[in-house]
This record gives structure tokens, sequence and C-alpha cells, in this order.
């Protein structure tokens, strides 16, 4: 019922097969003159691939590899490299070329007919076929004894288990590790580069600093820490800023600090605009608005960056008043929800 | 005999005596490979990844997988001094002081891009033309396979050098896995061997890169050739071809000349753009550093609609009994790719049962006249080209002028009302192809020619067209749809319910043709109509 | 005269149905419109007034272009009016820059000024500069011999420092990134280094205001050789397709690449005649 039924619908066949159309000869077929010329042109690229291979060997061995040179469109490019590579293509492509042209113009040319049969084996082979299988089961008497059977199962089920394991010191565990960064309070603000720490009266009011954490003497900052300590610090009109009044007790005199690790998918948020006092990241798009303690208002982020609060130490330089008070960067499972 | 036969002949006989290979060598000799320039794709493929092989063993020699810290001491000035990891140093070494490094660097990266777009026009070919119905399923299947593994090894592979602008791609690589629920921090945390990005990273992937997964594609591809090979390449309708034969050429001389030439041809061309187009200049992005990243960035061509849809995706994340589940990671990063690529998979399936047609197929369809099968295809791209315009979306707006928050509504828009509407603008495409050949197989090409009857009517010549071209416009079938009855004579209602509703459906659907003509209305035409 | 004119119009009116005729026409025909107006342009330029060199007589000069020029935005005493922000306080260097660079005044009421060809000269700028800074103390602009950024820059230094506060709206080689709502870093490719210095003081539109104490003198000035070496660099492996990286890599490796294959096989599987 739901095959095909070709009997009511036959196959509508308006026109017989005329069969394979007649033999057309390539005029290298009938003109020895014809062929000659296509015999010349062969060679020509053959030996074209040739002159390639030199032009390759010359350049490697006599252009001096920062011999630099102007061309339109290129500018100016280093001659050594462009004419090894120009040499290479010209060797490979002309032998194919060549090849070709020959296979076109002088190989026979006559469409062959080979003949398939079908993909399915006959119903002798397939019945031998079965016969053997079960031929063959029955000697092993998996049926006949079941405990060998389940001991088995048991005995490879188990095996796998060992290799699995052995993956196990891939890596440390995360523990509490995503939640945590070297921001601690009282932890300094330093510029990134330079490691200089920073007053409030260093950032004027439309400016940004790229922020890390102080290192005590002789820690290394890795990349590890800068991909979770990495900290932006904003300056705007201390008006400006649309926040509860804990968030704004997070700022100082206009000077907010956000992680610059995006909340989406962990690429460095950085890209400031001044006059709309929103924050881009680039990957991705998302935008987050800094007087609302980098809120989303577009893209696919999911939560606003984290917000590191800020006070100044007694000598007057910037510091956090308290780590992040969430985990910085993109969601997991473990996440503690906002 | 000449040297030449004899030399020959004791080759011959050394190999024969010890492997029996004479009889098979002879049918290999002369088996049959049909001629047509979109069964090149394939081979496009292949080549590319031969060139991948060759070029990535030579890159292989200088490359360090490290990723401990050096301070850079070399050739390019703007990094003296910098530190960096050992493998972005040993990757601008390679770059600047191996001669013709720099080259196979670009070879190979080139290689790689083309590879992916003739895998991915070559599985259009396949597709639109039929060429994936049985007994070529699991072919299909294999290919799939091959598109998925060639999407990560790319991926891998230029991330390997370790720059800013492939080290942001993994980080948005390690924030999808520590998305996944339950276990993604801790698969994050064992493939990075602890936070990211580590010091572990670099040396796994390259492991990955250069053995586990070409290894893998090598067996896949074999696989595929050996069922081409056994089961024999399809090929167009056309006069004298049927069914149950293969017209073309042998492979001595004819095809070994040509594909082996072919393969000359793809690897000079990749050479040529290795010497004369720059393609990732890791110099100018500078090292890895997570603080760091630059506007415009985009991951490869082939990833590129991965980007596009992350960036398309609502900002939709749930915070429930303690739990985060991100879902505007995982949808566009996972789920979806996953449904895509598992349709994909199992397309001849799913259009066997919407036909009911399990027979075997040797000939190809012309894709006009398979409508439906076409628009669901030209769904599918239309889908991923949205996906990959919006992945440059930063790129477009910087070089056209306009609002990167625009092009994003377009494409969030676009995803779902674009696909719809190329299915329908493109079936009725389809079916006016095949009105526009019914036209011609009954009246004959129109010349343009202009001529006036005696009696002052004007005509337009029509030429009938040759046997031939006739044959090769009408020799489809144009299968009927499954009839699925509600209900038997008795009154028993079909158990199949509503999935054979659904079929019955579908069934109709993708068999919506322009009738051939019939045999009777070309016996019309010959009597006595003009 | 008339008789060998109209004897040579005569010769060549032979060629009036000749297929290139048209096109030759259409062609002629544009190259002398072009010409024409471009001829008609410069003889129209504004005869230049030369002033003397002083303090005072260059604010009121930069006064009365002023009242000219921005007033009809910038309101009459540069205090701002809509979208046209006040222009007190912002310093001689926000001037140059905006000025010199062709930005100001604006071609049209856009999301961004972009940078043209500068419709004041030197002296006009300077002028103006100089009334903007008499209004309240600002930013000083500088010029490029004050910069001695080939000597006291490090190039390397400046690659990070780019990196680190610049290539997240510049790009990674400088040639601009776009921001939201249709607004756009532009390229800092061509620009001189007394404007890469002032936009990074003053902080243009847009881009925030990097302060000498955040990111030091020394440190712009190894950005600028940075910036400067970039520009300068041979293109090394070939053309550098715009330096915007994979998007235009995977244009021409599917375009080029695939396309010249694609025309190979054409050429391959057709019968040869």
């Amino acid at each position: 019922m739901s095959e095909i039924n070709m009997e009511s619908n036959k196959e509508i066949a308006p026109l017989e097969d005329p069969g394979l159309p007649e033999h057309v000869h390539r005029k290298t077929d009938v003109d020895p003159l014809a062929a000659k010329k296509a015999e010349r042109q062969v060679s020509i690229l053959f030996s074209l691939s040739a002159v390639g291979t030199i032009l390759f060997v010359y350049s490697y061995v006599w252009i001096p590899d920062d011999t630099l040179i102007f061309l339109p469109i290129f500018g100016t490019t280093n001659a050594h490299q462009l004419l090894l590579g120009l040499g290479l293509a010209m060797a490979l492509f002309f032998i194919g070329m060549g090849a070709v042209h020959w296979a076109k113009t002088l190989m026979p040319d006559h469409e062959v007919v080979d003949y398939r049969k079908e993909q399915r084996s006959n119903n002798e082979d397939r019945e031998a076929f079965v016969a053997t299988v079960k031929d063959g089961a029955g000697q092993a008497g998996l049926g006949r004894r079941p405990l060998i059977k389940r001991t088995l199962a048991l005995a490879l089920g188990l095996v796998g288990v060992s290799p699995i394991l052995l993956l196990r010191d891939l890596g440390p565990l995360p523990e509490n590790d995503l939640n945590e960064t070297n921001w601690k309070a009282g932890t300094r603000l330093v510029t990134d580069p330079g490691d200089r720490p920073i007053r409030p009266s260093d950032l004027e009011v439309g400016g940004v600093a790229q922020v890390q954490p102080e290192f005590p003497a002789g820690k290394v900052r890795h990349l590890d820490d800068i991909a979770q300590d990495s900290v932006l610090l904003i300056r705007i009109r201390p008006e400006e800023f649309n926040l509860d009044a804990e968030r704004l007790s997070w700022t100082y005199e206009g000077i907010i600090a956000f992680s610059k690790i995006c909340s989406h998918m962990g690429c460095a948020v950085a890209l400031y605009e001044q006059t709309t006092k929103h924050l881009l990241c680039p990957c991705h798009q998302s935008t987050f608005d800094v007087t609302r303690a980098a809120k989303v208002i577009f893209g696919p982020a999911a939560r606003p960056l984290p917000q590191l609060a800020i006070t100044v130490d007694s000598e007057g330089y910037l510091v956090a008043k308290a780590p992040f008070n969430e985990a910085v960067g993109p969601s997991f499972w473990g996440r503690d929800s906002q | 005999m000449s040297a030449r036969e004899r030399v020959a002949g004791g080759t011959a006989n050394f190999i024969d005596e010890r492997t029996g290979a004479a009889k098979w060598m002879k049918k290999t000799l002369t088996k049959v490979f049909p001629d047509h320039w979109s069964f090149m794709l394939g081979e496009i493929v292949m080549y590319s990844f031969v060139i991948l092989l060759l070029s990535g063993t030579f890159l292989t020699f200088w490359f360090d997988p490290s990723m401990r810290e050096v301070e850079y001491e070399g050739s390019y000035e703007p990094l003296n001094g910098i530190k960096m990891s050992a493998a972005y140093a040993s990757a601008l070494h390679i770059s600047f002081d191996i001669r013709g490094g720099l080259l196979m660097r670009q070879i190979h990266h080139w290689a790689a891009l083309i590879f992916m777009a003739a895998m991915v026009v070559h599985m259009m070919r396949v597709f639109f033309t039929g060429a994936f119905r049985k007994p070529r399923e699991l072919n299909w299947i294999i290919g799939v396979a091959l598109l998925t593994l060639g999407i990560v090894e790319g991926f891998l592979g230029y991330s390997l050098p370790d720059d800013l602008l492939s080290g942001t791609g993994i980080r948005i690589a390690e924030a999808i896995i520590q998305a996944i629920p339950v276990v993604g921090s801790y698969l994050s945390y064992f493939i990075f061997g602890g936070a990211f990005p580590g010091e572990m990273f670099i040396q796994r992937i390259y492991a990955v890169h250069i053995l586990l997964v070409p290894g893998i594609m090598l067996a896949l591809i074999t696989a595929h050739l050996m069922l081409v090979w056994y089961q024999k390449h399809t090929q167009y309708p056309g006069p004298g071809r049927t069914e149950k034969n293969v017209v073309g050429y042998p492979l001595m001389p004819v095809y070994m000349a040509k594909a082996g030439g072919f393969f000359f041809i793809v690897f000079g061309v990749t050479a040529f753009l290795g010497a004369v187009a720059q393609i990732n200049p890791i110099w100018i992005y500078g090292p890895y550093n997570p603080g760091q990243i630059g506007a415009g960035s985009q991951p490869d061509w082939y990833m590129g609609w991965l980007d596009g849809l992350v960036r398309a995706a609502p900002p939709i994340e749930t915070h429930a009994f303690g739990v985060t589940i991100s879902w505007n990671i995982l949808i566009p990063g996972l789920i979806i790719p996953g449904i895509i690529f598992t349709l994909m998979a199992f397309y001849p399936f799913i259009e066997q049962w919407m036909t009911g047609d399990k027979r075997e197929h040797h000939v190809l369809d012309r894709p006009r006249n398979n409508p439906n099968r076409t628009a669901i295809g030209a769904m599918s791209l239309t889908f991923t080209m949205v996906a990959l315009i919006n992945g440059g979306n930063d790129l477009l707006a910087t070089h056209f002028d306009m609002s990167i928050n625009q092009i994003m509504w377009f494409s969030r828009i676009g995803l779902i009302a674009l696909p719809p509407l190329a299915f329908v603008i493109t079936k009725r495409i389809c079916l006016s192809l095949q009105r526009a050949d019914r036209e011609k197989v009954l009246h004959g090409r129109e010349t343009g020619r202009l001529v006036m009857l005696p009696h002052g009517e004007f005509i337009e010549v029509h030429e009938p067209l040759s046997p031939e071209k006739a044959y090769a416009l009408t020799a489809h079938e144009q299968l009927p749809p499954l009839e699925i009855s509600g209900a038997d004579s008795n009154g028993v209602a079909n158990p199949q319910g509503i999935k054979g509703k659904l079929r019955a459906r579908m069934s109709k659907a993708s068999q919506e043709q322009i009738q051939k003509p019939t045999a009777k209305e070309m016996l019309e035409l010959e009597d006595g109509h003009h | 005269m008339a008789k060998s004119v109209n004897r040579f119009i005569g010769r060549i009116s032979r060629y009036r149905r000749h297929r290139f005729a048209a096109p030759l026409m259409l062609l002629s025909g544009l190259l002398l419109a072009g010409v024409g107006f471009t001829v008609a342009q410069a003889a129209t330029e504004e005869i230049q007034v030369v002033l003397s060199s002083d303090k005072a007589s260059l604010i009121a000069e930069g006064k009365e272009i002023f009242a000219r020029g921005c007033s009809s935005c910038h309101g009459l005493n540069a205090e701002g009016a809509g979208a046209a922000p006040s222009l007190i306080g912002v310093g001689a260097a926000s001037v140059d820059f905006q000025v010199a660079t062709g930005r100001m005044p604006m071609a049209d009421m856009s999301q961004q000024a972009m940078r043209k060809e500068p419709l004041y000269d030197e002296r006009e700028t300077a002028a103006l500069a100089a009334y903007v800074a008499s209004l309240a103390p600002g930013p000083a602009a500088v010029s490029n011999e004050e910069l001695a950024w080939e000597r006291d820059g490090n190039t390397a230094d400046g690659g990070e420092l780019f990196r680190t506060n610049c290539a997240m709206c510049h790009n990674l080689a400088g040639q601009g990134g776009a921001l939201t709502q249709g607004k756009y870093a532009p390229t800092v490719m061509g620009v001189e280094p007394k404007h890469i210095y002032e936009a990074m003081v003053t902080g243009p539109q847009a881009m925030p205001v990097f302060a000498n104490s955040v990111l030091t003198h020394e440190e712009k000035l190894s950005i600028i050789k940075w910036i400067k070496f970039v520009e300068t660099e041979p293109s090394l492996g070939g053309a550098a397709l715009g330096r915007v990286g994979p998007v235009t890599e995977g244009a021409v490796g599917f375009i080029l690449g695939l396309g010249i294959l694609i025309g190979i096989a054409v050429w391959l599987t057709t019968k040869a005649r």
C-alpha cells in the first residue's frame, strides 16, 4: 500500500533511447598536421613546467631572502618568496595542463560502455551466507552456554572502564576555580601593560584604562590570570549613573570598574563608546550600558558584566573594595544564578 | 621484444607471481568513468587533501607545539622582546627564517580553504542530482562525516600558531564546552589541563590535528572511494545511458592522464594562491593574550556560519534550582548544528520515506526534475548564507557603511523568513523550467528567426530537437505520489495514522511535477500539427 | 581653414556607424565634462587674505572663521547646541585634529564625522585652534616635529600597547572597525603622527580619552612608531587582501581558487574540436 504502484501508473516513455550519438572525429584524428600541432602544444606546456622549476631553484639559491620589490596591486613584497611560489606553481600547473591537453587532443576519445550488475547478491549466495553464519554461531554455542555469554559481557563491559579512567589526569577538577579571581579587598588596580598604580585624578572623564590586579613581588602574571582578572576602568560624570544605592557605592567619583571578560563567551570587552557610554564586545556584538552597571542592551549576552567594587586606599590609589560578587566570564552549569 | 617491453614484462611478472594481480589490473585499467566537470569536484577535494598532507608534513619539521613562554628574538622587529608561546614563535620562525616556509604555510592554509569549499560544492552537486540515493546512502553518510571532521580539523589547524585571532576562537570554543550542562566545566578543565588557556591545549590539539583526525579522514576517504569504485560512478541522463550501464572513458590512458593531470593543476593553482595572496598574517595579529582582542575577529569561512548563528542568538539563559543553562550558547553552538548535520546525514532515508522509492538509482536527476529536493537544498543554502553573512556583520558594516545592529536584525528575521521563501521560489522556478523543457520537446527550440507567411502571418521558426537532446530531456522518471488511504475497504483505520497522513502529504508535495510530454502527444505532433 | 576642417570632418564621418563609434563618443563626452568641471572649479578658488601672524590677531581671525563656519552648529560662543557639543575646554588639540583631518565642518549630520579633504588650510586651522584654546584651558596641539616617535618610541612595546588599548576598535592591523548603530572606528593608516597623538589625547566623538597619566607620552610615541611600521611594512607572502582576515580570505578562496579550478574542470571535460 505504501509502495509505488507501478501497475496502474505505467512510466510514460515518450521517446525511444536513440543510443550513443555518432562519434565525431576531432581535428587531430583526421588531420596529421593538427595532430603534430597538438603534440607541439603539449611539449611546450611540459617545457613551461621545467622553466618553472628552474625559476624555483634560481630563486631559492640566488635571490637573497630579504629582497624587496614593488609591484602594482601587491605593493612592496618579498621577491624571493614571490618567485619561489610562482616557480613552484608553474612547475606543477603546466605538468597538469600538458597531461590534460594530451588526453583531450591525442588520446582516443571513443566513449566506452561498461555494464552494471545489481548490487544485491543473488539469492543462492545470500542463503549460503545465512547458512554459514548460523552454522558458525551454532558452533560457538553461545546460545547453549549462558554462563559464558554473561561473563563475556561482564568482562567486555568492565575492560572499557580502564581507558576512561586513565583520562582522569588530563586536568584538575575545577572545584571553586571558576568563582575566584586574584581580586581581593585592598588589591591595587595597576595599568596593563606597565603595572603602574592609578589615582582617580589620572583618569579623565571620558577616559578608559586597561587594568590588572597588582601582584606581589615575585609572583608572575600568567595568561590564566589575565583570562579572569582583566578589568576595564571607565570614568563618566557621576550624575550620569543610573544605579541603585548599592552599586553606586561600588563606584568612586564617577569611576566604575567592570570585568573585561565578556559574560557571553569570554572575549575581551574593551570597546568603549564615549558618547553613548556603551561597551561593545567585538566577537558577537553584545552591547553593555555602563551607566546601568553594564546591563545588556543588545546582542546575545544574557548577563551584565560583573562589576568590581572600588575605592581609594590611604595613599590615594584605586583599590578593590572586595572580590567580585559573582563568577567572571562565560556561564557554566554550577554558576550562582543572579 | 624491445628493452622497454622486457623491463615492463619483468616487472609485471614479479608482481603477479606474488599477488595474482593480473586479472584485477586488467579489469581496473579498463574501468569506465563518465566525464562531466561536476564529477571533478570530489577530485578537487581529494587532491587538496593530499596537498594538505604534503605541506603539513613539511610544516611539522619546524613547528613547536608548546605553550611554554619564550621571549621572541628573530627577524620580525615589531615582536622582538615580546613574550609569546613557543608555538607562536616557531610559526614566526617558519614564516621568516625558513626559505619557502611562508610559502608552505600559505599553501597549506589556502589548500584547507579550497578543500572545504570544494567539499561543500561537491556535496551540493551530489545532493541536487540525487546521487545519494540507493545504493549510495552509506557514501553520503561518510561524506557528511568527512565534512564535520574537515571543519574540526581546519579549526584546530589554524589555532595551532596560537595567535590573537585564532586564540579568540579557542576562547569561544571553550565557552561552548563550559556551557554544556552538568559536565561542562569538568570537560573544559580536562581538555585544557586546568583553567583557560592553560599550558596543554596546543600540544593536545597538535596530536589530534596531525595524527588522529587525518588518520580517520584517510580511512573514511578510502572507504568513500572504494564505494565509488565498486558501485561505479553515476551518470547524467542522455542517449545511450541507462540504469544498467556506465558510459565514459577508460581509466588507462585517458582518465589517468586527465585525473593525474588535474592533481597537478589543483596543486599548481593552490601554489599560485600561496605565492600571490597573503593569508593568515599571524605576525600582525600578535601572540594570544586573553585580555586583548581585535575588531572584526572572525573564524575561517567554514566556521563563519556558526559564528553568525551565535551572534544572532537571543540572550536567553535560565537560572533555576541553583544551575545555569546558557540557551544562547547551546542552541546556536550545539543544538542547531547537531540537528542540521543529523538531518543532513539521514536525508537519503528521509527522502525514501517521503517518496516510497526504494530502488537502485544510477542515473542522476537534473535538479529541475526534482523540484522538491532542489527547493529543500536551496532552503538550507539560504539559511547557511544568512548565517555566514551575519558572521561577518562587523566587516560588512565598516566596508559598506551599514549598522551592525541593522544587519543583526536582518539576520535574526532572515534566518527564519528567508529559507521558506527560498523554498517556494526555487520550487516554482524548477517547475517553470520543466514547463520550458516540455515546450521545447513538443515544439522545438525557438530560433529567433521570424518568417512571414504568404497570407501575412508572422511566425517564429522552431527548430525541432535532435532525438538525442529530446531523449535527454524526457529520460527522467516521474513517480506518482504515494497512495496512503485513511481506511481500507472494510472501514478499518490505517494503523499508520498521523504518520501515514504526513507521509502522504509530503509525498504529494515532493512529486509535484509538470507532466512530461506523453507518447500520445508526441505522435499527434508527428501526425499533423505542423 | 574652414575647408580643411570640413574635409577632416568628412573623412572621419566615414566611421560614424562603426561599432566603436558610440562608446568612443560617450567616453570622450564624459572626459570632456570631467576636465571642464575640474578646470571650472579650480578657477573659482577663493582669494586668500594674508593677515599678520601675532597671537592676538590669530585669535581674532579664528573667531571670525568660527563665526562664519562653525557657529551655526556649535553656537556663537562655542557653547554647543543640539547635536554639536560645547567646545569650551576641548583645547587646541581637538581643533587641530578635527579640522586638519577634514572631519569638521561635518559634511552631513550623520552618526559620525568622516575624514575628508580639509576645508581650512594650515593657517586657518591654527587660527581656529588659537581661538578655541582662548575660551578655556585644554590640551595643546602638537606638531609632527615635536613628536620624536622614531627616537623615543619602541615598536614592539607599541604593538603590545596597540593590541591592548586600540585593536578592539581599530582592528589588529589598524584597518578600522565597526561600532554600534552605524558608527565606526576609522583606519589609523595614512594618518599624520600628530593627529594620532591628538586623537588619543582628546578622544574625538566615540573614542575614549587616553590621558598621559594612563597611557604615558612615551607609550603614545611607541604606538605611533608601531602604526608607522605597519603602514610601511612590505606585504609578505603576496598581496595583502585588505588585512581584514578570514572573511576576505574565504571569499578569495571560493571565488578565485575554486572558480579557476571549476573553470579548468569544464575545459578538461569538454571534447576537443
